[in-house]
């Protein structure tokens, strides 16, 4: 094979994946455009012939995808804000800190990891009720306020901090809280951006624990709004695919924004878990 | 404040929420499952018996639990294979020299693993209809005549593996490029000046030095596959003929359908047992091969 048809052959391939990569999310778009009952024509289009902006109307206004919006925005903000400071603390003491039971208390932590979730999820409920958590943004927010993997994530990193710099500091009689938030927290900024991207994408996205504990309608986060939209309007397919778009586009948005830090997590997170 | 009493305060709130909404439930789990905590006994706690391992020794004896396992194993042995193979593919593409526009490719190909489950699987319903799918039409450009995706109990399963393939490929991907450029480019060097083909780099550099990565990958990915929900859920919801219900979807019902919690607990720790054991084991190989 001489060079030049390798080249083609190997550019070809890649092009061909893109698009079946890209394919689902393209005709999504192109579909939650088309007027009510285009898509379900014969042969099916792959353009919407007029485009219209009706099911997003539609969507916002009587299916109540707003509520679900903002039920989303405000449950996976809560939990990346909440678990980066409890992760970024519990991880640099894991790091930095000399204490005693350190490295125990550690293996015990990754060996969690080794847990499903689910696992953990029937008593949870039965726990969070007597609490007031169950249908209450509190249920999903709370138990997802520290994480094993987030403390591990930032313990990779912060090991990288240099001792002496925060013995310096002890020295000149700074006090742990003080070295914590004007020494360290600085130095961690690109971990806690990776770390504020995974755990907002994963909040999300995650479906299965929201569904088990959201039970009402006004509560559902847009993954849920969604899946009992399509189990109600499953004829709908114009209407379904903007529903889609809206759930898919904000974290497709912060990932295209932001994909360096969460390319580089997942590097460090996989590496000799 | 010592250095000893500070760690404890920085640790202490992440290790709280951690042991109470975590550790707790999944020992309390374990309890549970040797209860026979139902509808009855959570109106009148009187209700509640110890049973010790009836509900394991029940949930042996029904037929939907061996369905469920089966189901979910099929999906695990298909998928996680076919996932790593796309994975690998789509890597080698990738690192290749004579790649343009490598960044765009990359961004492109990865986009899937960070869309939501539940809002795709919703599009791949549609694309996989029967009458009005883009599959079908796409595929009766080529002859074939039209599949019932979802309505036949033989391809339901895998269409839901061919969505985990589509949506997960791209993170492995990712890990595998990055084992693939950290191989030292004077092994390859050595190989061509022994005159080895592409394939027998391929075969004698690539693969033994990619293996400890392939491995720990696979381990993951097997984790995760055994954790099927969310895809059945939406796209077939267990259906047709519950030929897609998976151990996590059995528990769902079984616990908020049915409100048999004992129960429903015990098939928790089934699957965590079972994958336990699986990934373990694939531990010890890796352990091997290190050596």
């Amino acid at each position: 094979m001489t060079p030049r048809m390798a080249k083609a052959l190997i550019n070809g391939l890649l092009i061909g994946g893109t698009l079946v990569a890209l394919f689902p999310m393209l005709w999504m778009l192109s579909a939650s455009l088309m007027q009510p009952g285009q898509a379900n024509a014969l042969p099916p289009p792959l353009l919407p012939a007029h485009a219209t902006l009706y099911n997003y109307h539609a969507l916002f206004v009587h299916a109540g995808m707003r509520r679900y919006l903002l039920n989303s925005l405000l449950v996976s903000g809560a939990i990346t804000l909440s678990s980066l400071a409890l992760n970024l603390m519990a991880g640099y003491a894991f790091a930095k800190l000399r204490f005693a039971g350190r490295e125990t208390l550690f293996k015990a932590l990754v060996g969690t990891l080794a847990i499903p979730a689910q696992v953990a999820m029937l008593p949870l409920f039965l726990m969070l009720k007597p609490m007031g958590l169950v249908n209450n943004y509190g249920g999903v927010i709370v138990p997802a306020m520290a994480s094993a993997f987030g403390i591990f994530l930032v313990r990779q990193y912060a090991r990288g901090i240099p001792s002496e710099l925060l013995e310096a500091a002890r020295i000149d009689g700074a006090g742990e809280l003080r070295i914590f938030l004007h020494i360290v927290v600085p130095l961690l900024k690109p971990i806690m951006v990776t770390l504020a991207i995974y755990t907002f994408l994963t909040a999300w996205n995650d479906f299965m624990w929201p569904l088990i504990v959201l039970t009402g309608q006004e509560h559902y986060t847009l993954p849920l709004g969604l899946a009992s939209l399509a189990r109600e309007h499953s004829t709908d397919t114009e209407l379904m695919m903007a529903g889609s778009v809206v759930t898919v586009v904000p974290v497709l948005v912060l990932f295209l924004a932001l994909q360096r830090y969460y390319l580089e997590g997942l590097l460090l997170g996989s590496v000799k878990g | 404040m010592n250095s000893q009493r500070a760690a404890w305060w920085f640790l202490a709130p992440a290790v709280i929420v951690l042991c109470v909404f975590f550790l707790v439930p999944v020992i309390a789990a374990c309890g549970l499952s040797l209860t026979d905590l139902d509808l009855y006994a959570l109106a009148d706690i009187h209700n509640l018996r110890f049973v010790a391992f009836d509900n394991y020794w029940a949930l042996l004896h029904r037929p939907l639990f061996w369905a469920a396992l089966w189901h979910t194993v099929y999906f695990v042995a298909a998928g996680v294979p076919l996932s790593m193979a796309v994975s690998l593919c789509a890597a080698l593409l990738l690192h290749s020299p004579l790649v343009r526009c490598k960044p765009f490719f990359r961004t492109a190909l990865f986009a899937p693993v960070v869309t939501t489950v539940v809002a795709m699987a919703v599009v791949w319903r549609y694309l996989f209809n029967t009458k009005y799918g883009l599959v079908n039409d796409a595929l009766g450009v080529l002859g074939i005549h039209p599949i019932d995706w979802l309505g036949d109990p033989h391809w339901a399963m895998p269409t839901i593996i061919l969505f985990a393939v589509w949506k997960n490929f791209g993170y492995n991907m990712v890990i595998l490029l990055a084992g693939l450029q950290a191989i030292p480019a004077e092994l390859y060097e050595a190989a061509r000046i022994d005159g080895a083909s592409a394939w027998r780099q391929f075969q004698h550099v690539t693969l033994p030095m990619l293996t400890p990565t392939l491995l720990m990958v696979g381990i993951l990915t097997v984790s995760g596959y055994f954790q099927l929900f969310a895809e059945p859920y939406v796209i077939t919801e267990g259906g047709p003929l519950e030929s897609t219900v998976s151990v996590l979807y059995l528990m769902y019902d079984e616990g908020f359908k049915w409100w048999n919690i004992g129960s429903a607990s015990a098939i928790a720790f089934l699957l965590f047992v079972i994958m336990f054991i699986v990934t373990t084991c694939m531990l010890r190989i890796t352990r091997e091969t290190d050596a």
